[in-house]
């Protein structure tokens, strides 16, 4: 059931889609309103996400830290796993965001004979991500061709080295296989891996499937059903939209709007979902934060400043007759004595 | 809003890079292209809108047929001439310019497709 109704989803959306856009005058919705729509979801959404974040205040010094801290001189330090300054903490993140170097710290553990408990480093989830994302980094940056005119170098020779293996016409890009592979091993670990399996929730499966849906609407488009396919509408459609005078200058292919929907909803469904990831990870405390809570006090910032600081030694000048009536030991006794003699 | 100076900062990086198409075009979607069509032929050997989408697919299936085979013969006839699988000698007979058909559309679309590697194109 945990994958059985996102998969549903998904192809309700691609039939709702391809039923949709045949309708006489419904092409116009689905190629310019629909998009238009779902792109303001995403900017605007991004955005409050990303202040509603911003707005939640970060109590303590919270870095994780996963190497030796800063401490005596002659005590080697890991400046990446322990950062203290600005200067490392950005190059973790760096390396964080470029390399997804955390996802080398995925451990398996294994029960071997002895008994012997061992924690593994399993790369493999490392291996999928990095193969996944940087396939849909390219597949994004190879569709720019479609919305810039003129096609700017960069991406016609990121289209070319992509196309590099001319395998058949139009050429098939490498991104198109790795990224259908990437998804492929997402979803296997999650179904093969009984740990993850447990743990994995419907809308860990949608944006899978969501996203599978894409490159397959999209592959299709290319190579197979090439009916209505025409390029230069659909880059007149696309140049448009980004100029706001949007135009569809043809009959389109039912695929194409298929395609193009599945792309809106992901779009709309980004901020609201776990792909906010991308957002995230710049504003995560635990990596985003120095490792210098003995260099610098944090101050909780939901602290009331009204609220003075109050120390032991105030604490007992305040309750000092109470104490001692009690018999509670202070650290100063009652001046009041002194006094008493002087009087006596 | 904690730290806002960085996160605004980053927003409006992000912002700009996501709407960067708006930008890049400033409004100016660039001219339709407009092929030269040929003055002689009316008819091509498919119609004209399976042409306009799937002529690659077509002139691939050629060139593997050719190249394996060596059998030109291509069963359409438009009137009585019959046309051979040549890029040469049938596409290029009709339309004579590469630059004002091929490449008009190719460079519209950034599509660079790989024909003239071996193909001499027509000087122009």
């Amino acid at each position: 059931m945990k994958y059985t109704i996102p998969l549903a989803a998904v192809l309700g959306l691609v039939f709702f889609a391809l039923l949709g856009s045949q309708i006489p005058g419904m092409q116009y919705i689905f190629g310019v309103v629909i998009p238009y729509a779902a792109v303001l979801m995403f900017i605007g959404g991004f955005c409050y996400r990303v202040i509603y974040w911003a707005k939640s205040p970060v109590p303590f010094k919270i870095p994780t830290t996963c190497g030796q801290g800063y401490s005596l001189d002659w005590i080697k330090r890991d400046r990446l796993e322990a950062p203290v300054n600005s200067l490392e903490v950005a190059g973790r993140m760096f390396l964080e965001i470029v390399l997804f170097r955390s996802l080398w710290r995925n451990t398996k553990s294994e029960v071997h004979a002895g008994p012997k408990l061992t924690y593994e480093s399993s790369k493999w989830l490392w291996l999928f991500a990095i193969l996944f994302h940087y396939s849909f980094l390219v597949v994004l940056l190879r569709h720019l061709r479609l919305f810039l005119e003129p096609v700017p170098f960069a991406v016609g020779a990121l289209e070319f080295a992509d196309g590099i293996l001319q395998i058949g016409a139009p050429t098939m890009y490498l991104t198109d296989a790795t990224l259908l592979l990437g998804l492929a091993l997402l979803f296997g670990r999650r179904v093969v891996n009984r740990q993850v399996r447990y743990i994995s929730l419907p809308n860990d499966y949608f944006p899978l499937f969501l996203i599978a849906g894409i490159a397959v609407t999209g592959i299709l488009m290319r190579f197979f059903l090439r009916g209505g396919i025409d390029i230069t509408v659909i880059k007149t459609l696309a140049v448009g939209l980004v100029t706001f005078h949007p135009t569809i200058g043809g009959d389109l292919g039912a695929i194409f709007y298929a395609h193009l929907f599945l792309v809106c909803c992901l779009l709309a469904y980004f901020p609201f979902s776990k792909l906010m990831h991308m957002g995230g990870v710049f504003l995560s405390p635990t990596r985003n934060m120095a490792n210098d809570s003995r260099m610098k006090r944090h101050v909780n910032p939901w602290n009331d400043p009204t609220i003075k600081p109050h120390s032991y030694s105030g604490y007992e000048d305040e309750f000092r007759e109470d104490m001692i009536e009690q018999g509670i030991p202070v650290e100063k006794e009652l001046p009041k004595k002194a006094d008493d003699e002087k009087v006596a | 809003m904690y730290d806002g100076g960085k996160i605004i900062t980053g927003l409006i990086l992000f912002v700009l890079l996501v709407t960067f198409p708006i930008w890049y075009n400033h409004g100016n979607a660039g001219a339709v292209p407009k092929v030269e069509l040929p003055k002689v032929a009316k008819e091509c050997v498919l119609p004209a809108s399976e042409m306009r989408t799937s002529h690659m697919q077509l002139l691939n299936e050629w060139r593997d047929k050719v190249l394996r085979t060596g059998d030109r013969s291509f069963d359409v006839k438009i009137g009585d001439k019959e046309y051979q699988k040549s890029l040469m000698n049938t596409c290029m007979q009709c339309h004579i310019s590469k630059k004002k058909f091929c490449d008009k559309c190719h460079s519209y679309a950034s599509v660079k497709p790989y024909c003239w590697d071996c193909h001499v194109a027509p000087v122009e």
